[in-house]
């Protein structure tokens, strides 16, 4: 545990020494500047506009560079030998895989305060806390994923497609059934089938739709259970994907 | 220690020509080309609320307004003697209807309507939005009635309908139970039945809207001032005398 611990703290300092504090500082820079721009062109709704824009653009720009930050440190890693030099001093391979985690889920959830702060000027405290409370456990899930994608994928250019195609397909899945069970679909076999297939891979996703939701910010924020809710399924979904990562690595030849 | 980067020096001087012209050609080239506008006939047809739903990936609220902002843009050229006249107003109704179901909550498609595109001179088109207004209205009487009460005095003084403002006067009746309506909007039939002209009406409409706390948002209250004062400047005495000469 101690161990786990001592690489989590690592994980963090190697993020406040990289560049990332400044690509963060960047993307809060070009949000706020572009939610400034909508609303000199908004005719109405002008808050509600800054609020949705700068919200969608800072959800995204943290879930991006948490992934490649993720991704280019373990490749680095990889490339240089540091893990198998790491792993000849008595340090399990679980262990470093949790603290690699804990590392950066902390580097996530610092993310997402900094990404929720500035939406104070346009949104209502509890609906801020509630988006926040939801991004860091969404960026916690990333942090999971690309961990996952990079120890297992040898190219990084692999693991961080295959990060945002999971994350991309998580967050339109719900509106993909929608369009699947609709009015227009067909009664035939083909598409009783593509609904199933559909529906069999939902099973499979995070429910990144009903997380992090703009709604909260403009309208009004979550119930406790409602936030709750959503919060134990990103949970879940990070604790399997840190499962398949510890597995994985439990059985590979180093 | 050495440094990082050699000096620029050490750049061979065909590398530094080739950049500096490579630079000068493209910034010539985009200012040669005239400013991007969009024109009506860019506007391409709506696609299904469900198809938009799933662009804005997990996004409906940022999707919707960026999208009325979009949509804002096509034919309203400040060279454009009259905006948005030119726009195929089956396609934008089907985008106003694609992003209100996209998020249903949105006050912006419908205040578009009322208040921008159901005011061009097009008798048909700007029919065809307040329809578009009376429909969707039926749908959340609660937050869609300013559009309505709009429209009802469209459909009076600028169409001369009086039947049609009637019907939709009529059903602002809905609403009068709710706590944040204006006595004003539930009894519409009185200002289209009242020998009233258009710019009483508005200045009614737009006083009891700021009174009540209606508009809370500085940019909706500047365009709707600056709607006014147009419509002040339009219905001026001089003006209406020289009509009348």
């Amino acid at each position: 545990m101690r161990r786990a611990l001592v690489v989590a703290r690592l994980t963090l300092l190697e993020a406040r020494r990289s560049g990332l504090p400044w690509l963060v500082v960047a993307a809060l820079g070009a949000a706020l500047a572009l939610a400034a721009f909508v609303a000199q062109v908004a005719l109405t709704e002008g808050q509600a506009t800054q609020a949705a824009v700068a919200a969608a653009l800072l959800r995204a720009a943290a879930v991006f560079l948490l992934a490649a930050h993720t991704v280019a440190s373990v490749a680095r890693e990889a490339n240089d030998k540091v893990l198998d030099f790491v792993l000849a001093f008595p340090l399990s391979r679980p262990a470093w895989y949790l603290g690699r985690l804990a590392g950066f889920a902390a580097v996530g959830m610092l993310l997402a305060c900094a990404c929720a702060v500035p939406l104070l000027a346009w949104s209502s405290p509890q609906g801020v806390l509630a988006w926040g409370v939801s991004l860091a456990f969404e960026c916690t899930l990333i942090a999971s994923a690309a961990l996952f994608f990079a120890a297992a994928l040898a190219h990084p250019a692999a693991a961080v497609s295959a990060t945002a195609g999971l994350y991309l397909l998580a967050r339109s899945i719900g509106a993909i059934q929608a369009i699947a069970a609709g009015p227009h679909a067909e009664a035939t076999l083909a598409a009783g089938i593509a609904q199933l297939a559909v529906d069999g891979i939902a099973l499979f996703l995070p429910p990144l739709d009903s997380a992090t939701r703009t709604a909260w910010l403009l309208y009004e924020a979550p119930t406790a259970f409602e936030l709750l809710a959503v919060l134990v399924a990103l949970a879940v979904y990070a604790l399997l994907l840190a499962a398949a990562g510890l597995f994985d690595l439990s059985r590979r030849n180093l | 220690m050495r440094e990082r980067e050699r000096p620029i020096g050490a750049v061979p001087a065909w590398i530094v020509l080739l950049l500096g012209a490579a630079l000068a050609a493209q910034i010539a080239l985009q200012a040669a080309g005239a400013p991007r506008r969009t024109a009506a006939a860019d506007l391409p047809p709506a696609p299904s609320a469900a198809a938009l739903r799933a662009a804005s990936l997990g996004e409906p609220e940022a999707a919707a307004r960026l999208a009325m902002l979009w949509l804002q843009a096509f034919d309203a050229s400040a060279t454009n003697e009259v905006p948005y006249r030119n726009l195929d107003y089956g396609r934008l109704i089907g985008w106003l209807g694609a992003i209100l179901a996209t998020d249903p909550r949105s006050g912006y498609p419908l205040f578009a309507a009322a208040r921008v595109y159901a005011e061009i001179p097009d008798p048909a088109k700007a029919r065809a939005v307040m329809e578009f207004i009376y429909t969707e209205y039926s749908k959340d009487p609660r937050n869609r009635w300013p559009a309505l009460a709009h429209a009802a005095l469209l459909a009076k003084h600028r169409l001369g309908d009086p039947a049609l403002a009637l019907r939709y006067a009529r059903a602002l009746r809905a609403v009068a139970e709710e706590p944040n309506v204006p006595l004003w909007a539930t009894q519409m039939e009185i200002f289209i039945l009242e020998d009233m002209n258009e710019l009483e009406a508005a200045r009614i409409m737009l006083g009891g809207l700021l009174a009540t706390g209606r508009i809370a948002d500085p940019g909706e209250r500047r365009f709707l001032q600056w709607r006014l004062e147009q419509l002040e400047k339009r219905l001026s005495p001089s003006d209406r005398l020289n009509k009348n000469r």
